[in-house]
C-alpha cells in the first residue's frame, strides 16, 4: 500500500497559487526528500497531507483522508513542523504525561531513554531549554511514538552544525527501520544527501523533478572538462555547465559513462549541484513562456 | 505456529491501519488536565482571593467589629451575622466571572500565538475534544472549584466565630441554628450551576469563538461588537435590552429563585426555584446559542494554524 497518495492536489491562498496539481506517490519504508526554493509549495503540500489545511483533489495518507480523520490519522503518522512549537510554559515531564495520556503508540521509557543521553531534565520546563535542546527534545518525544509515517518540515532550522547532525544520526541510527516512511524538507539539502531513498523538487507549487536515489547515481553525471575539450562536451547536450578555476564542469542526464570519462573527471553530482541545474532550467522556460 | 489463521491475523497486523485507540474520555480528561498546567490562575486567582477574605474575616472578627452583631440578640441580628458569609462567597464568585472571562479570551488564541497549535494538532485529538476541555474551564472546572473554596471557606468562617463566642463564654447554639450551614452550601450549590455555569455559558462561549478567530486584540473584538450592538439600539430605539441582557448573563440573573429579593443563600426566605429555571425559554435559548458558537470555534480550529 502507498504511503501517501495525491493526484491534482491544488491549493491557492487568494491570487497566489500554493499548490498546482501536485501527483505524489510515496511507497512504506522510503525516506523522501522534498527539495525546493521559498515559497515552492513544500510545507503546504506537507500541511496537507498532515491534515493542517483544506485542499483541492484527491488524497490518501495511510488510506485516510487527513482532512477529515486528522485525529484519527496522528496515531500514526507523526509531524515536526518548525522549529521549537512545543509549548514553552509546558515541563518536560508533563509533555510525557501528556503524550503517554493521549497517545496510544507512545512509548514513555522510551522517550525517557532518549532524554537520559543529554541535558534535559524532566523538571526543566521549555522556555529554559536552548532551541537545540527544544528539538532534541521534539525529537525524543517523536522517536518514542510507534508511528508509519514521520513529516519533518525544516526540523533543524536555526540550529547549529553539531545539533543538525546529531538530529539525522538519531533519527537513522534509532528510528528508522525500514517499515517505517520519512518525508523530510530542508535546505541544508548535503546534510541527508546520504540519508534519502526518493528525492523530489518542487517549484512554483508543481513536482519539477522526481527520481529515487539508486536512479539518480546512475543516471547523473558530472565531468570536469578542459577548455580545449568544452566544445566536445557541449555537444552532448548538458542540463547545465558551470565554470570553476581550470575549465568548467557539466552536468549531464543519461549520458553513457565511458563516453563521458574521455573528456574528463567523471563524479556524481551532488543533489545540490542538481538542484541548481534543474531550477535554472524552470527559469529558462517560465522567462521563454512569457517572452 | 503456523496455522492459517494466524498467518491470517499476522498479514492483517501488518496492513491494519491504528490497531488500539485509547477511548475519547481519556483525551479529554488530559485535554483538562493540560489546561490547568498551562492557566495556573484558574486556581491561584480563587485561593488567593478566598486567602485575603478569610484573613479579612479574621481580623475584624479578633478585633471584635464583628461581635457587635454578635451582642445583638442572635434572633435579631438576622442580617448582620449571615453578612459576612455572603459578602466572602459574592467574592468568590466575581472572582470566578473574571477568570472564566480572561481564560476564554485567551484559550484559542495562545496556542496559536505562541505556535504551540502545530505540536497540540501532531497528536491525536481532535478538534472537538479540545474545544470541549476548554469551555469545560467555565463551564465545570471552575464552577466546581469556586464552591469548593466557599464550602471551606466558610467552614473556617463559621469554626472561627464559634471559637471566639466559646471563648467569651457564650453558647454557640443561636449562631448554629441561624447559620444553617448545610442548606447554605446546598443553595450556593444551585446557585453556581444555574446563575455561573449555565446561565453566562453563552457569553463565554462567544469569548471561546473570539479567541479562536482574532489574531490579535481578543478583548477588542469580543466587547466592540456588543458595544456595537448596544450603542445602535440605544441610539434607533432609546432602549437598554441588549445591554441589560449581556450584563444579566454576565453577573448571573439567572431566574433561579422564588424572588429576586432573595437570591443569597444564608437567607432563610430564599427558595429553590428548579421547576421555573428548567422551563424558563432564557435558559435553553441561552444553550443553543452557546452551540452553536461552540460548533463554530471547533470548526475554526480545524483551519486554523498559527499567527
Amino acid at each position: 500500500m502507498a504511503c501517501i497518495e495525491a493526484r491534482g492536489l491544488r491549493k491557492s491562498f487568494g491570487p497566489t497559487i500554493a499548490l498546482d496539481g501536485v501527483d505524489l506517490r510515496v511507497e512504506e519504508g522510503r525516506i523522501l526528500g522534498i527539495i525546493g526554493p521559498n515559497g515552492a509549495g513544500k510545507t503546504t503540500a506537507l500541511n496537507a497531507v498532515l491534515g493542517l489545511t483544506a485542499y483541492e483533489g484527491e488524497l490518501r495518507v495511510l488510506g485516510r483522508d487527513p482532512w477529515r480523520e486528522r485525529d484519527q490519522l496522528m496515531r500514526d503518522v507523526c509531524f515536526i513542523s518548525d522549529v521549537a512549537v512545543l509549548p514553552r510554559w509546558a515541563r518536560v515531564s508533563q509533555l510525557l504525561d501528556y503524550i503517554a495520556g493521549v497517545h496510544p503508540r507512545f512509548d514513555r521509557a522510551k522517550a525517557e531513554a532518549f532524554l537520559a543521553k543529554t541535558n534535559i531534565r524532566l523538571a526543566n520546563k521549555v522556555r529554559n531549554l536552548s532551541k537545540g535542546m527544544v528539538t532534541q527534545l521534539h525529537l525524543a518525544l517523536i522517536m518514542a511514538i510507534d508511528a508509519r509515517l514521520l513529516v519533518l518540515d525544516e526540523p533543524t532550522l536555526g540550529l547549529d552544525i553539531l545539533y543538525r547532525k546529531h538530529f539525522y544520526d538519531s533519527l537513522l541510527n534509532d528510528y528508522f527501520d525500514r517499515s517505517r516512511t520519512i518525508v523530510v524538507t530542508t535546505h541544508q539539502v548535503e546534510e541527508i544527501e546520504h540519508v534519502l531513498t526518493d528525492l523530489i523538487f518542487m517549484n512554483r507549487g508543481r513536482i519539477v523533478f522526481q527520481s529515487k536515489m539508486d536512479d539518480f547515481e546512475s543516471r547523473y553525471l558530472e565531468v570536469m572538462v578542459h577548455p580545449e575539450k568544452a566544445a566536445a562536451a557541449r555537444a552532448l547536450k548538458p542540463m547545465n555547465e558551470r565554470q570553476v578555476f581550470g575549465g568548467s564542469i557539466l552536468l549531464f542526464d543519461g549520458v553513457d559513462r565511458q563516453e563521458l570519462a574521455a573528456l574528463g573527471e567523471v563524479r556524481s553530482p551532488s543533489i545540490a549541484d542538481l538542484f541548481v541545474s534543474v531550477m535554472g532550467q524552470q527559469n529558462d522556460q517560465t522567462q521563454g513562456a512569457t517572452r | 505456529m503456523s496455522t492459517p489463521s494466524n498467518t491470517m491475523s499476522e498479514s492483517f497486523q501488518v496492513q491494519s491501519v491504528a490497531p488500539a485507540a485509547f477511548p475519547a474520555s481519556r483525551a479529554f480528561y488530559w485535554s483538562v488536565r493540560r489546561e490547568l498546567w498551562e492557566n495556573r490562575s484558574i486556581y491561584i486567582a480563587p485561593l488567593a482571593v478566598a486567602a485575603v477574605a478569610l484573613l479579612a474575616f479574621s481580623t475584624s472578627a479578633i478585633a471584635g467589629i464583628w461581635e457587635k452583631a454578635l451582642r445583638l440578640d442572635l434572633t435579631q441580628a438576622g442580617e448582620a451575622v449571615t453578612q459576612p458569609y455572603d459578602v466572602a462567597a459574592g467574592m468568590m464568585m466575581l472572582t470566578g466571572i473574571i477568570v472564566s472571562v480572561f481564560y476564554c479570551l485567551d484559550a484559542l488564541h495562545s496556542e496559536r500565538r505562541d505556535r504551540s497549535i502545530l505540536f497540540w494538532k501532531s497528536l491525536p485529538v481532535s478538534d472537538i475534544t479540545t474545544v470541549l476541555a476548554k469551555v469545560s474551564i467555565p463551564l465545570v472546572v471552575l464552577p466546581l472549584l469556586i464552591f469548593a473554596i466557599i464550602v471551606a471557606m466558610q467552614g473556617i468562617m463559621l469554626l472561627l466565630s464559634s471559637l471566639i463566642l466559646l471563648g467569651r463564654g457564650q453558647s454557640v447554639a443561636a449562631l448554629w441554628t441561624k447559620l444553617s450551614f448545610f442548606r447554605m452550601s446546598l443553595l450556593t450549590f444551585y446557585h453556581i450551576l444555574t446563575a455561573h455555569a449555565l446561565w453566562p455559558l453563552p457569553i463565554y462561549c462567544w469569548l471561546l469563538l473570539v479567541s479562536g478567530w482574532a489574531r490579535r486584540a481578543t478583548f477588542l473584538w469580543a466587547v466592540l461588537p456588543l458595544v456595537a450592538i448596544g450603542g445602535v439600539e440605544l441610539i434607533v430605539f432609546r432602549t437598554g435590552h441588549f445591554a441589560a441582557l449581556v450584563g444579566s448573563r454576565l453577573i448571573g440573573a439567572a431566574p433561579a429563585f422564588d424572588s429576586p429579593d432573595n437570591m443569597f443563600p444564608s437567607g432563610p426566605m430564599t427558595h429553590m426555584a428548579a421547576g421555573t429555571f428548567v422551563s424558563s425559554p432564557g435558559l435553553w435559548i441561552g444553550l443553543i446559542v452557546a452551540a452553536t458558537f461552540l460548533a463554530a470555534a471547533v470548526r475554526l480550529r480545524r483551519y486554523q494554524g498559527p499567527i
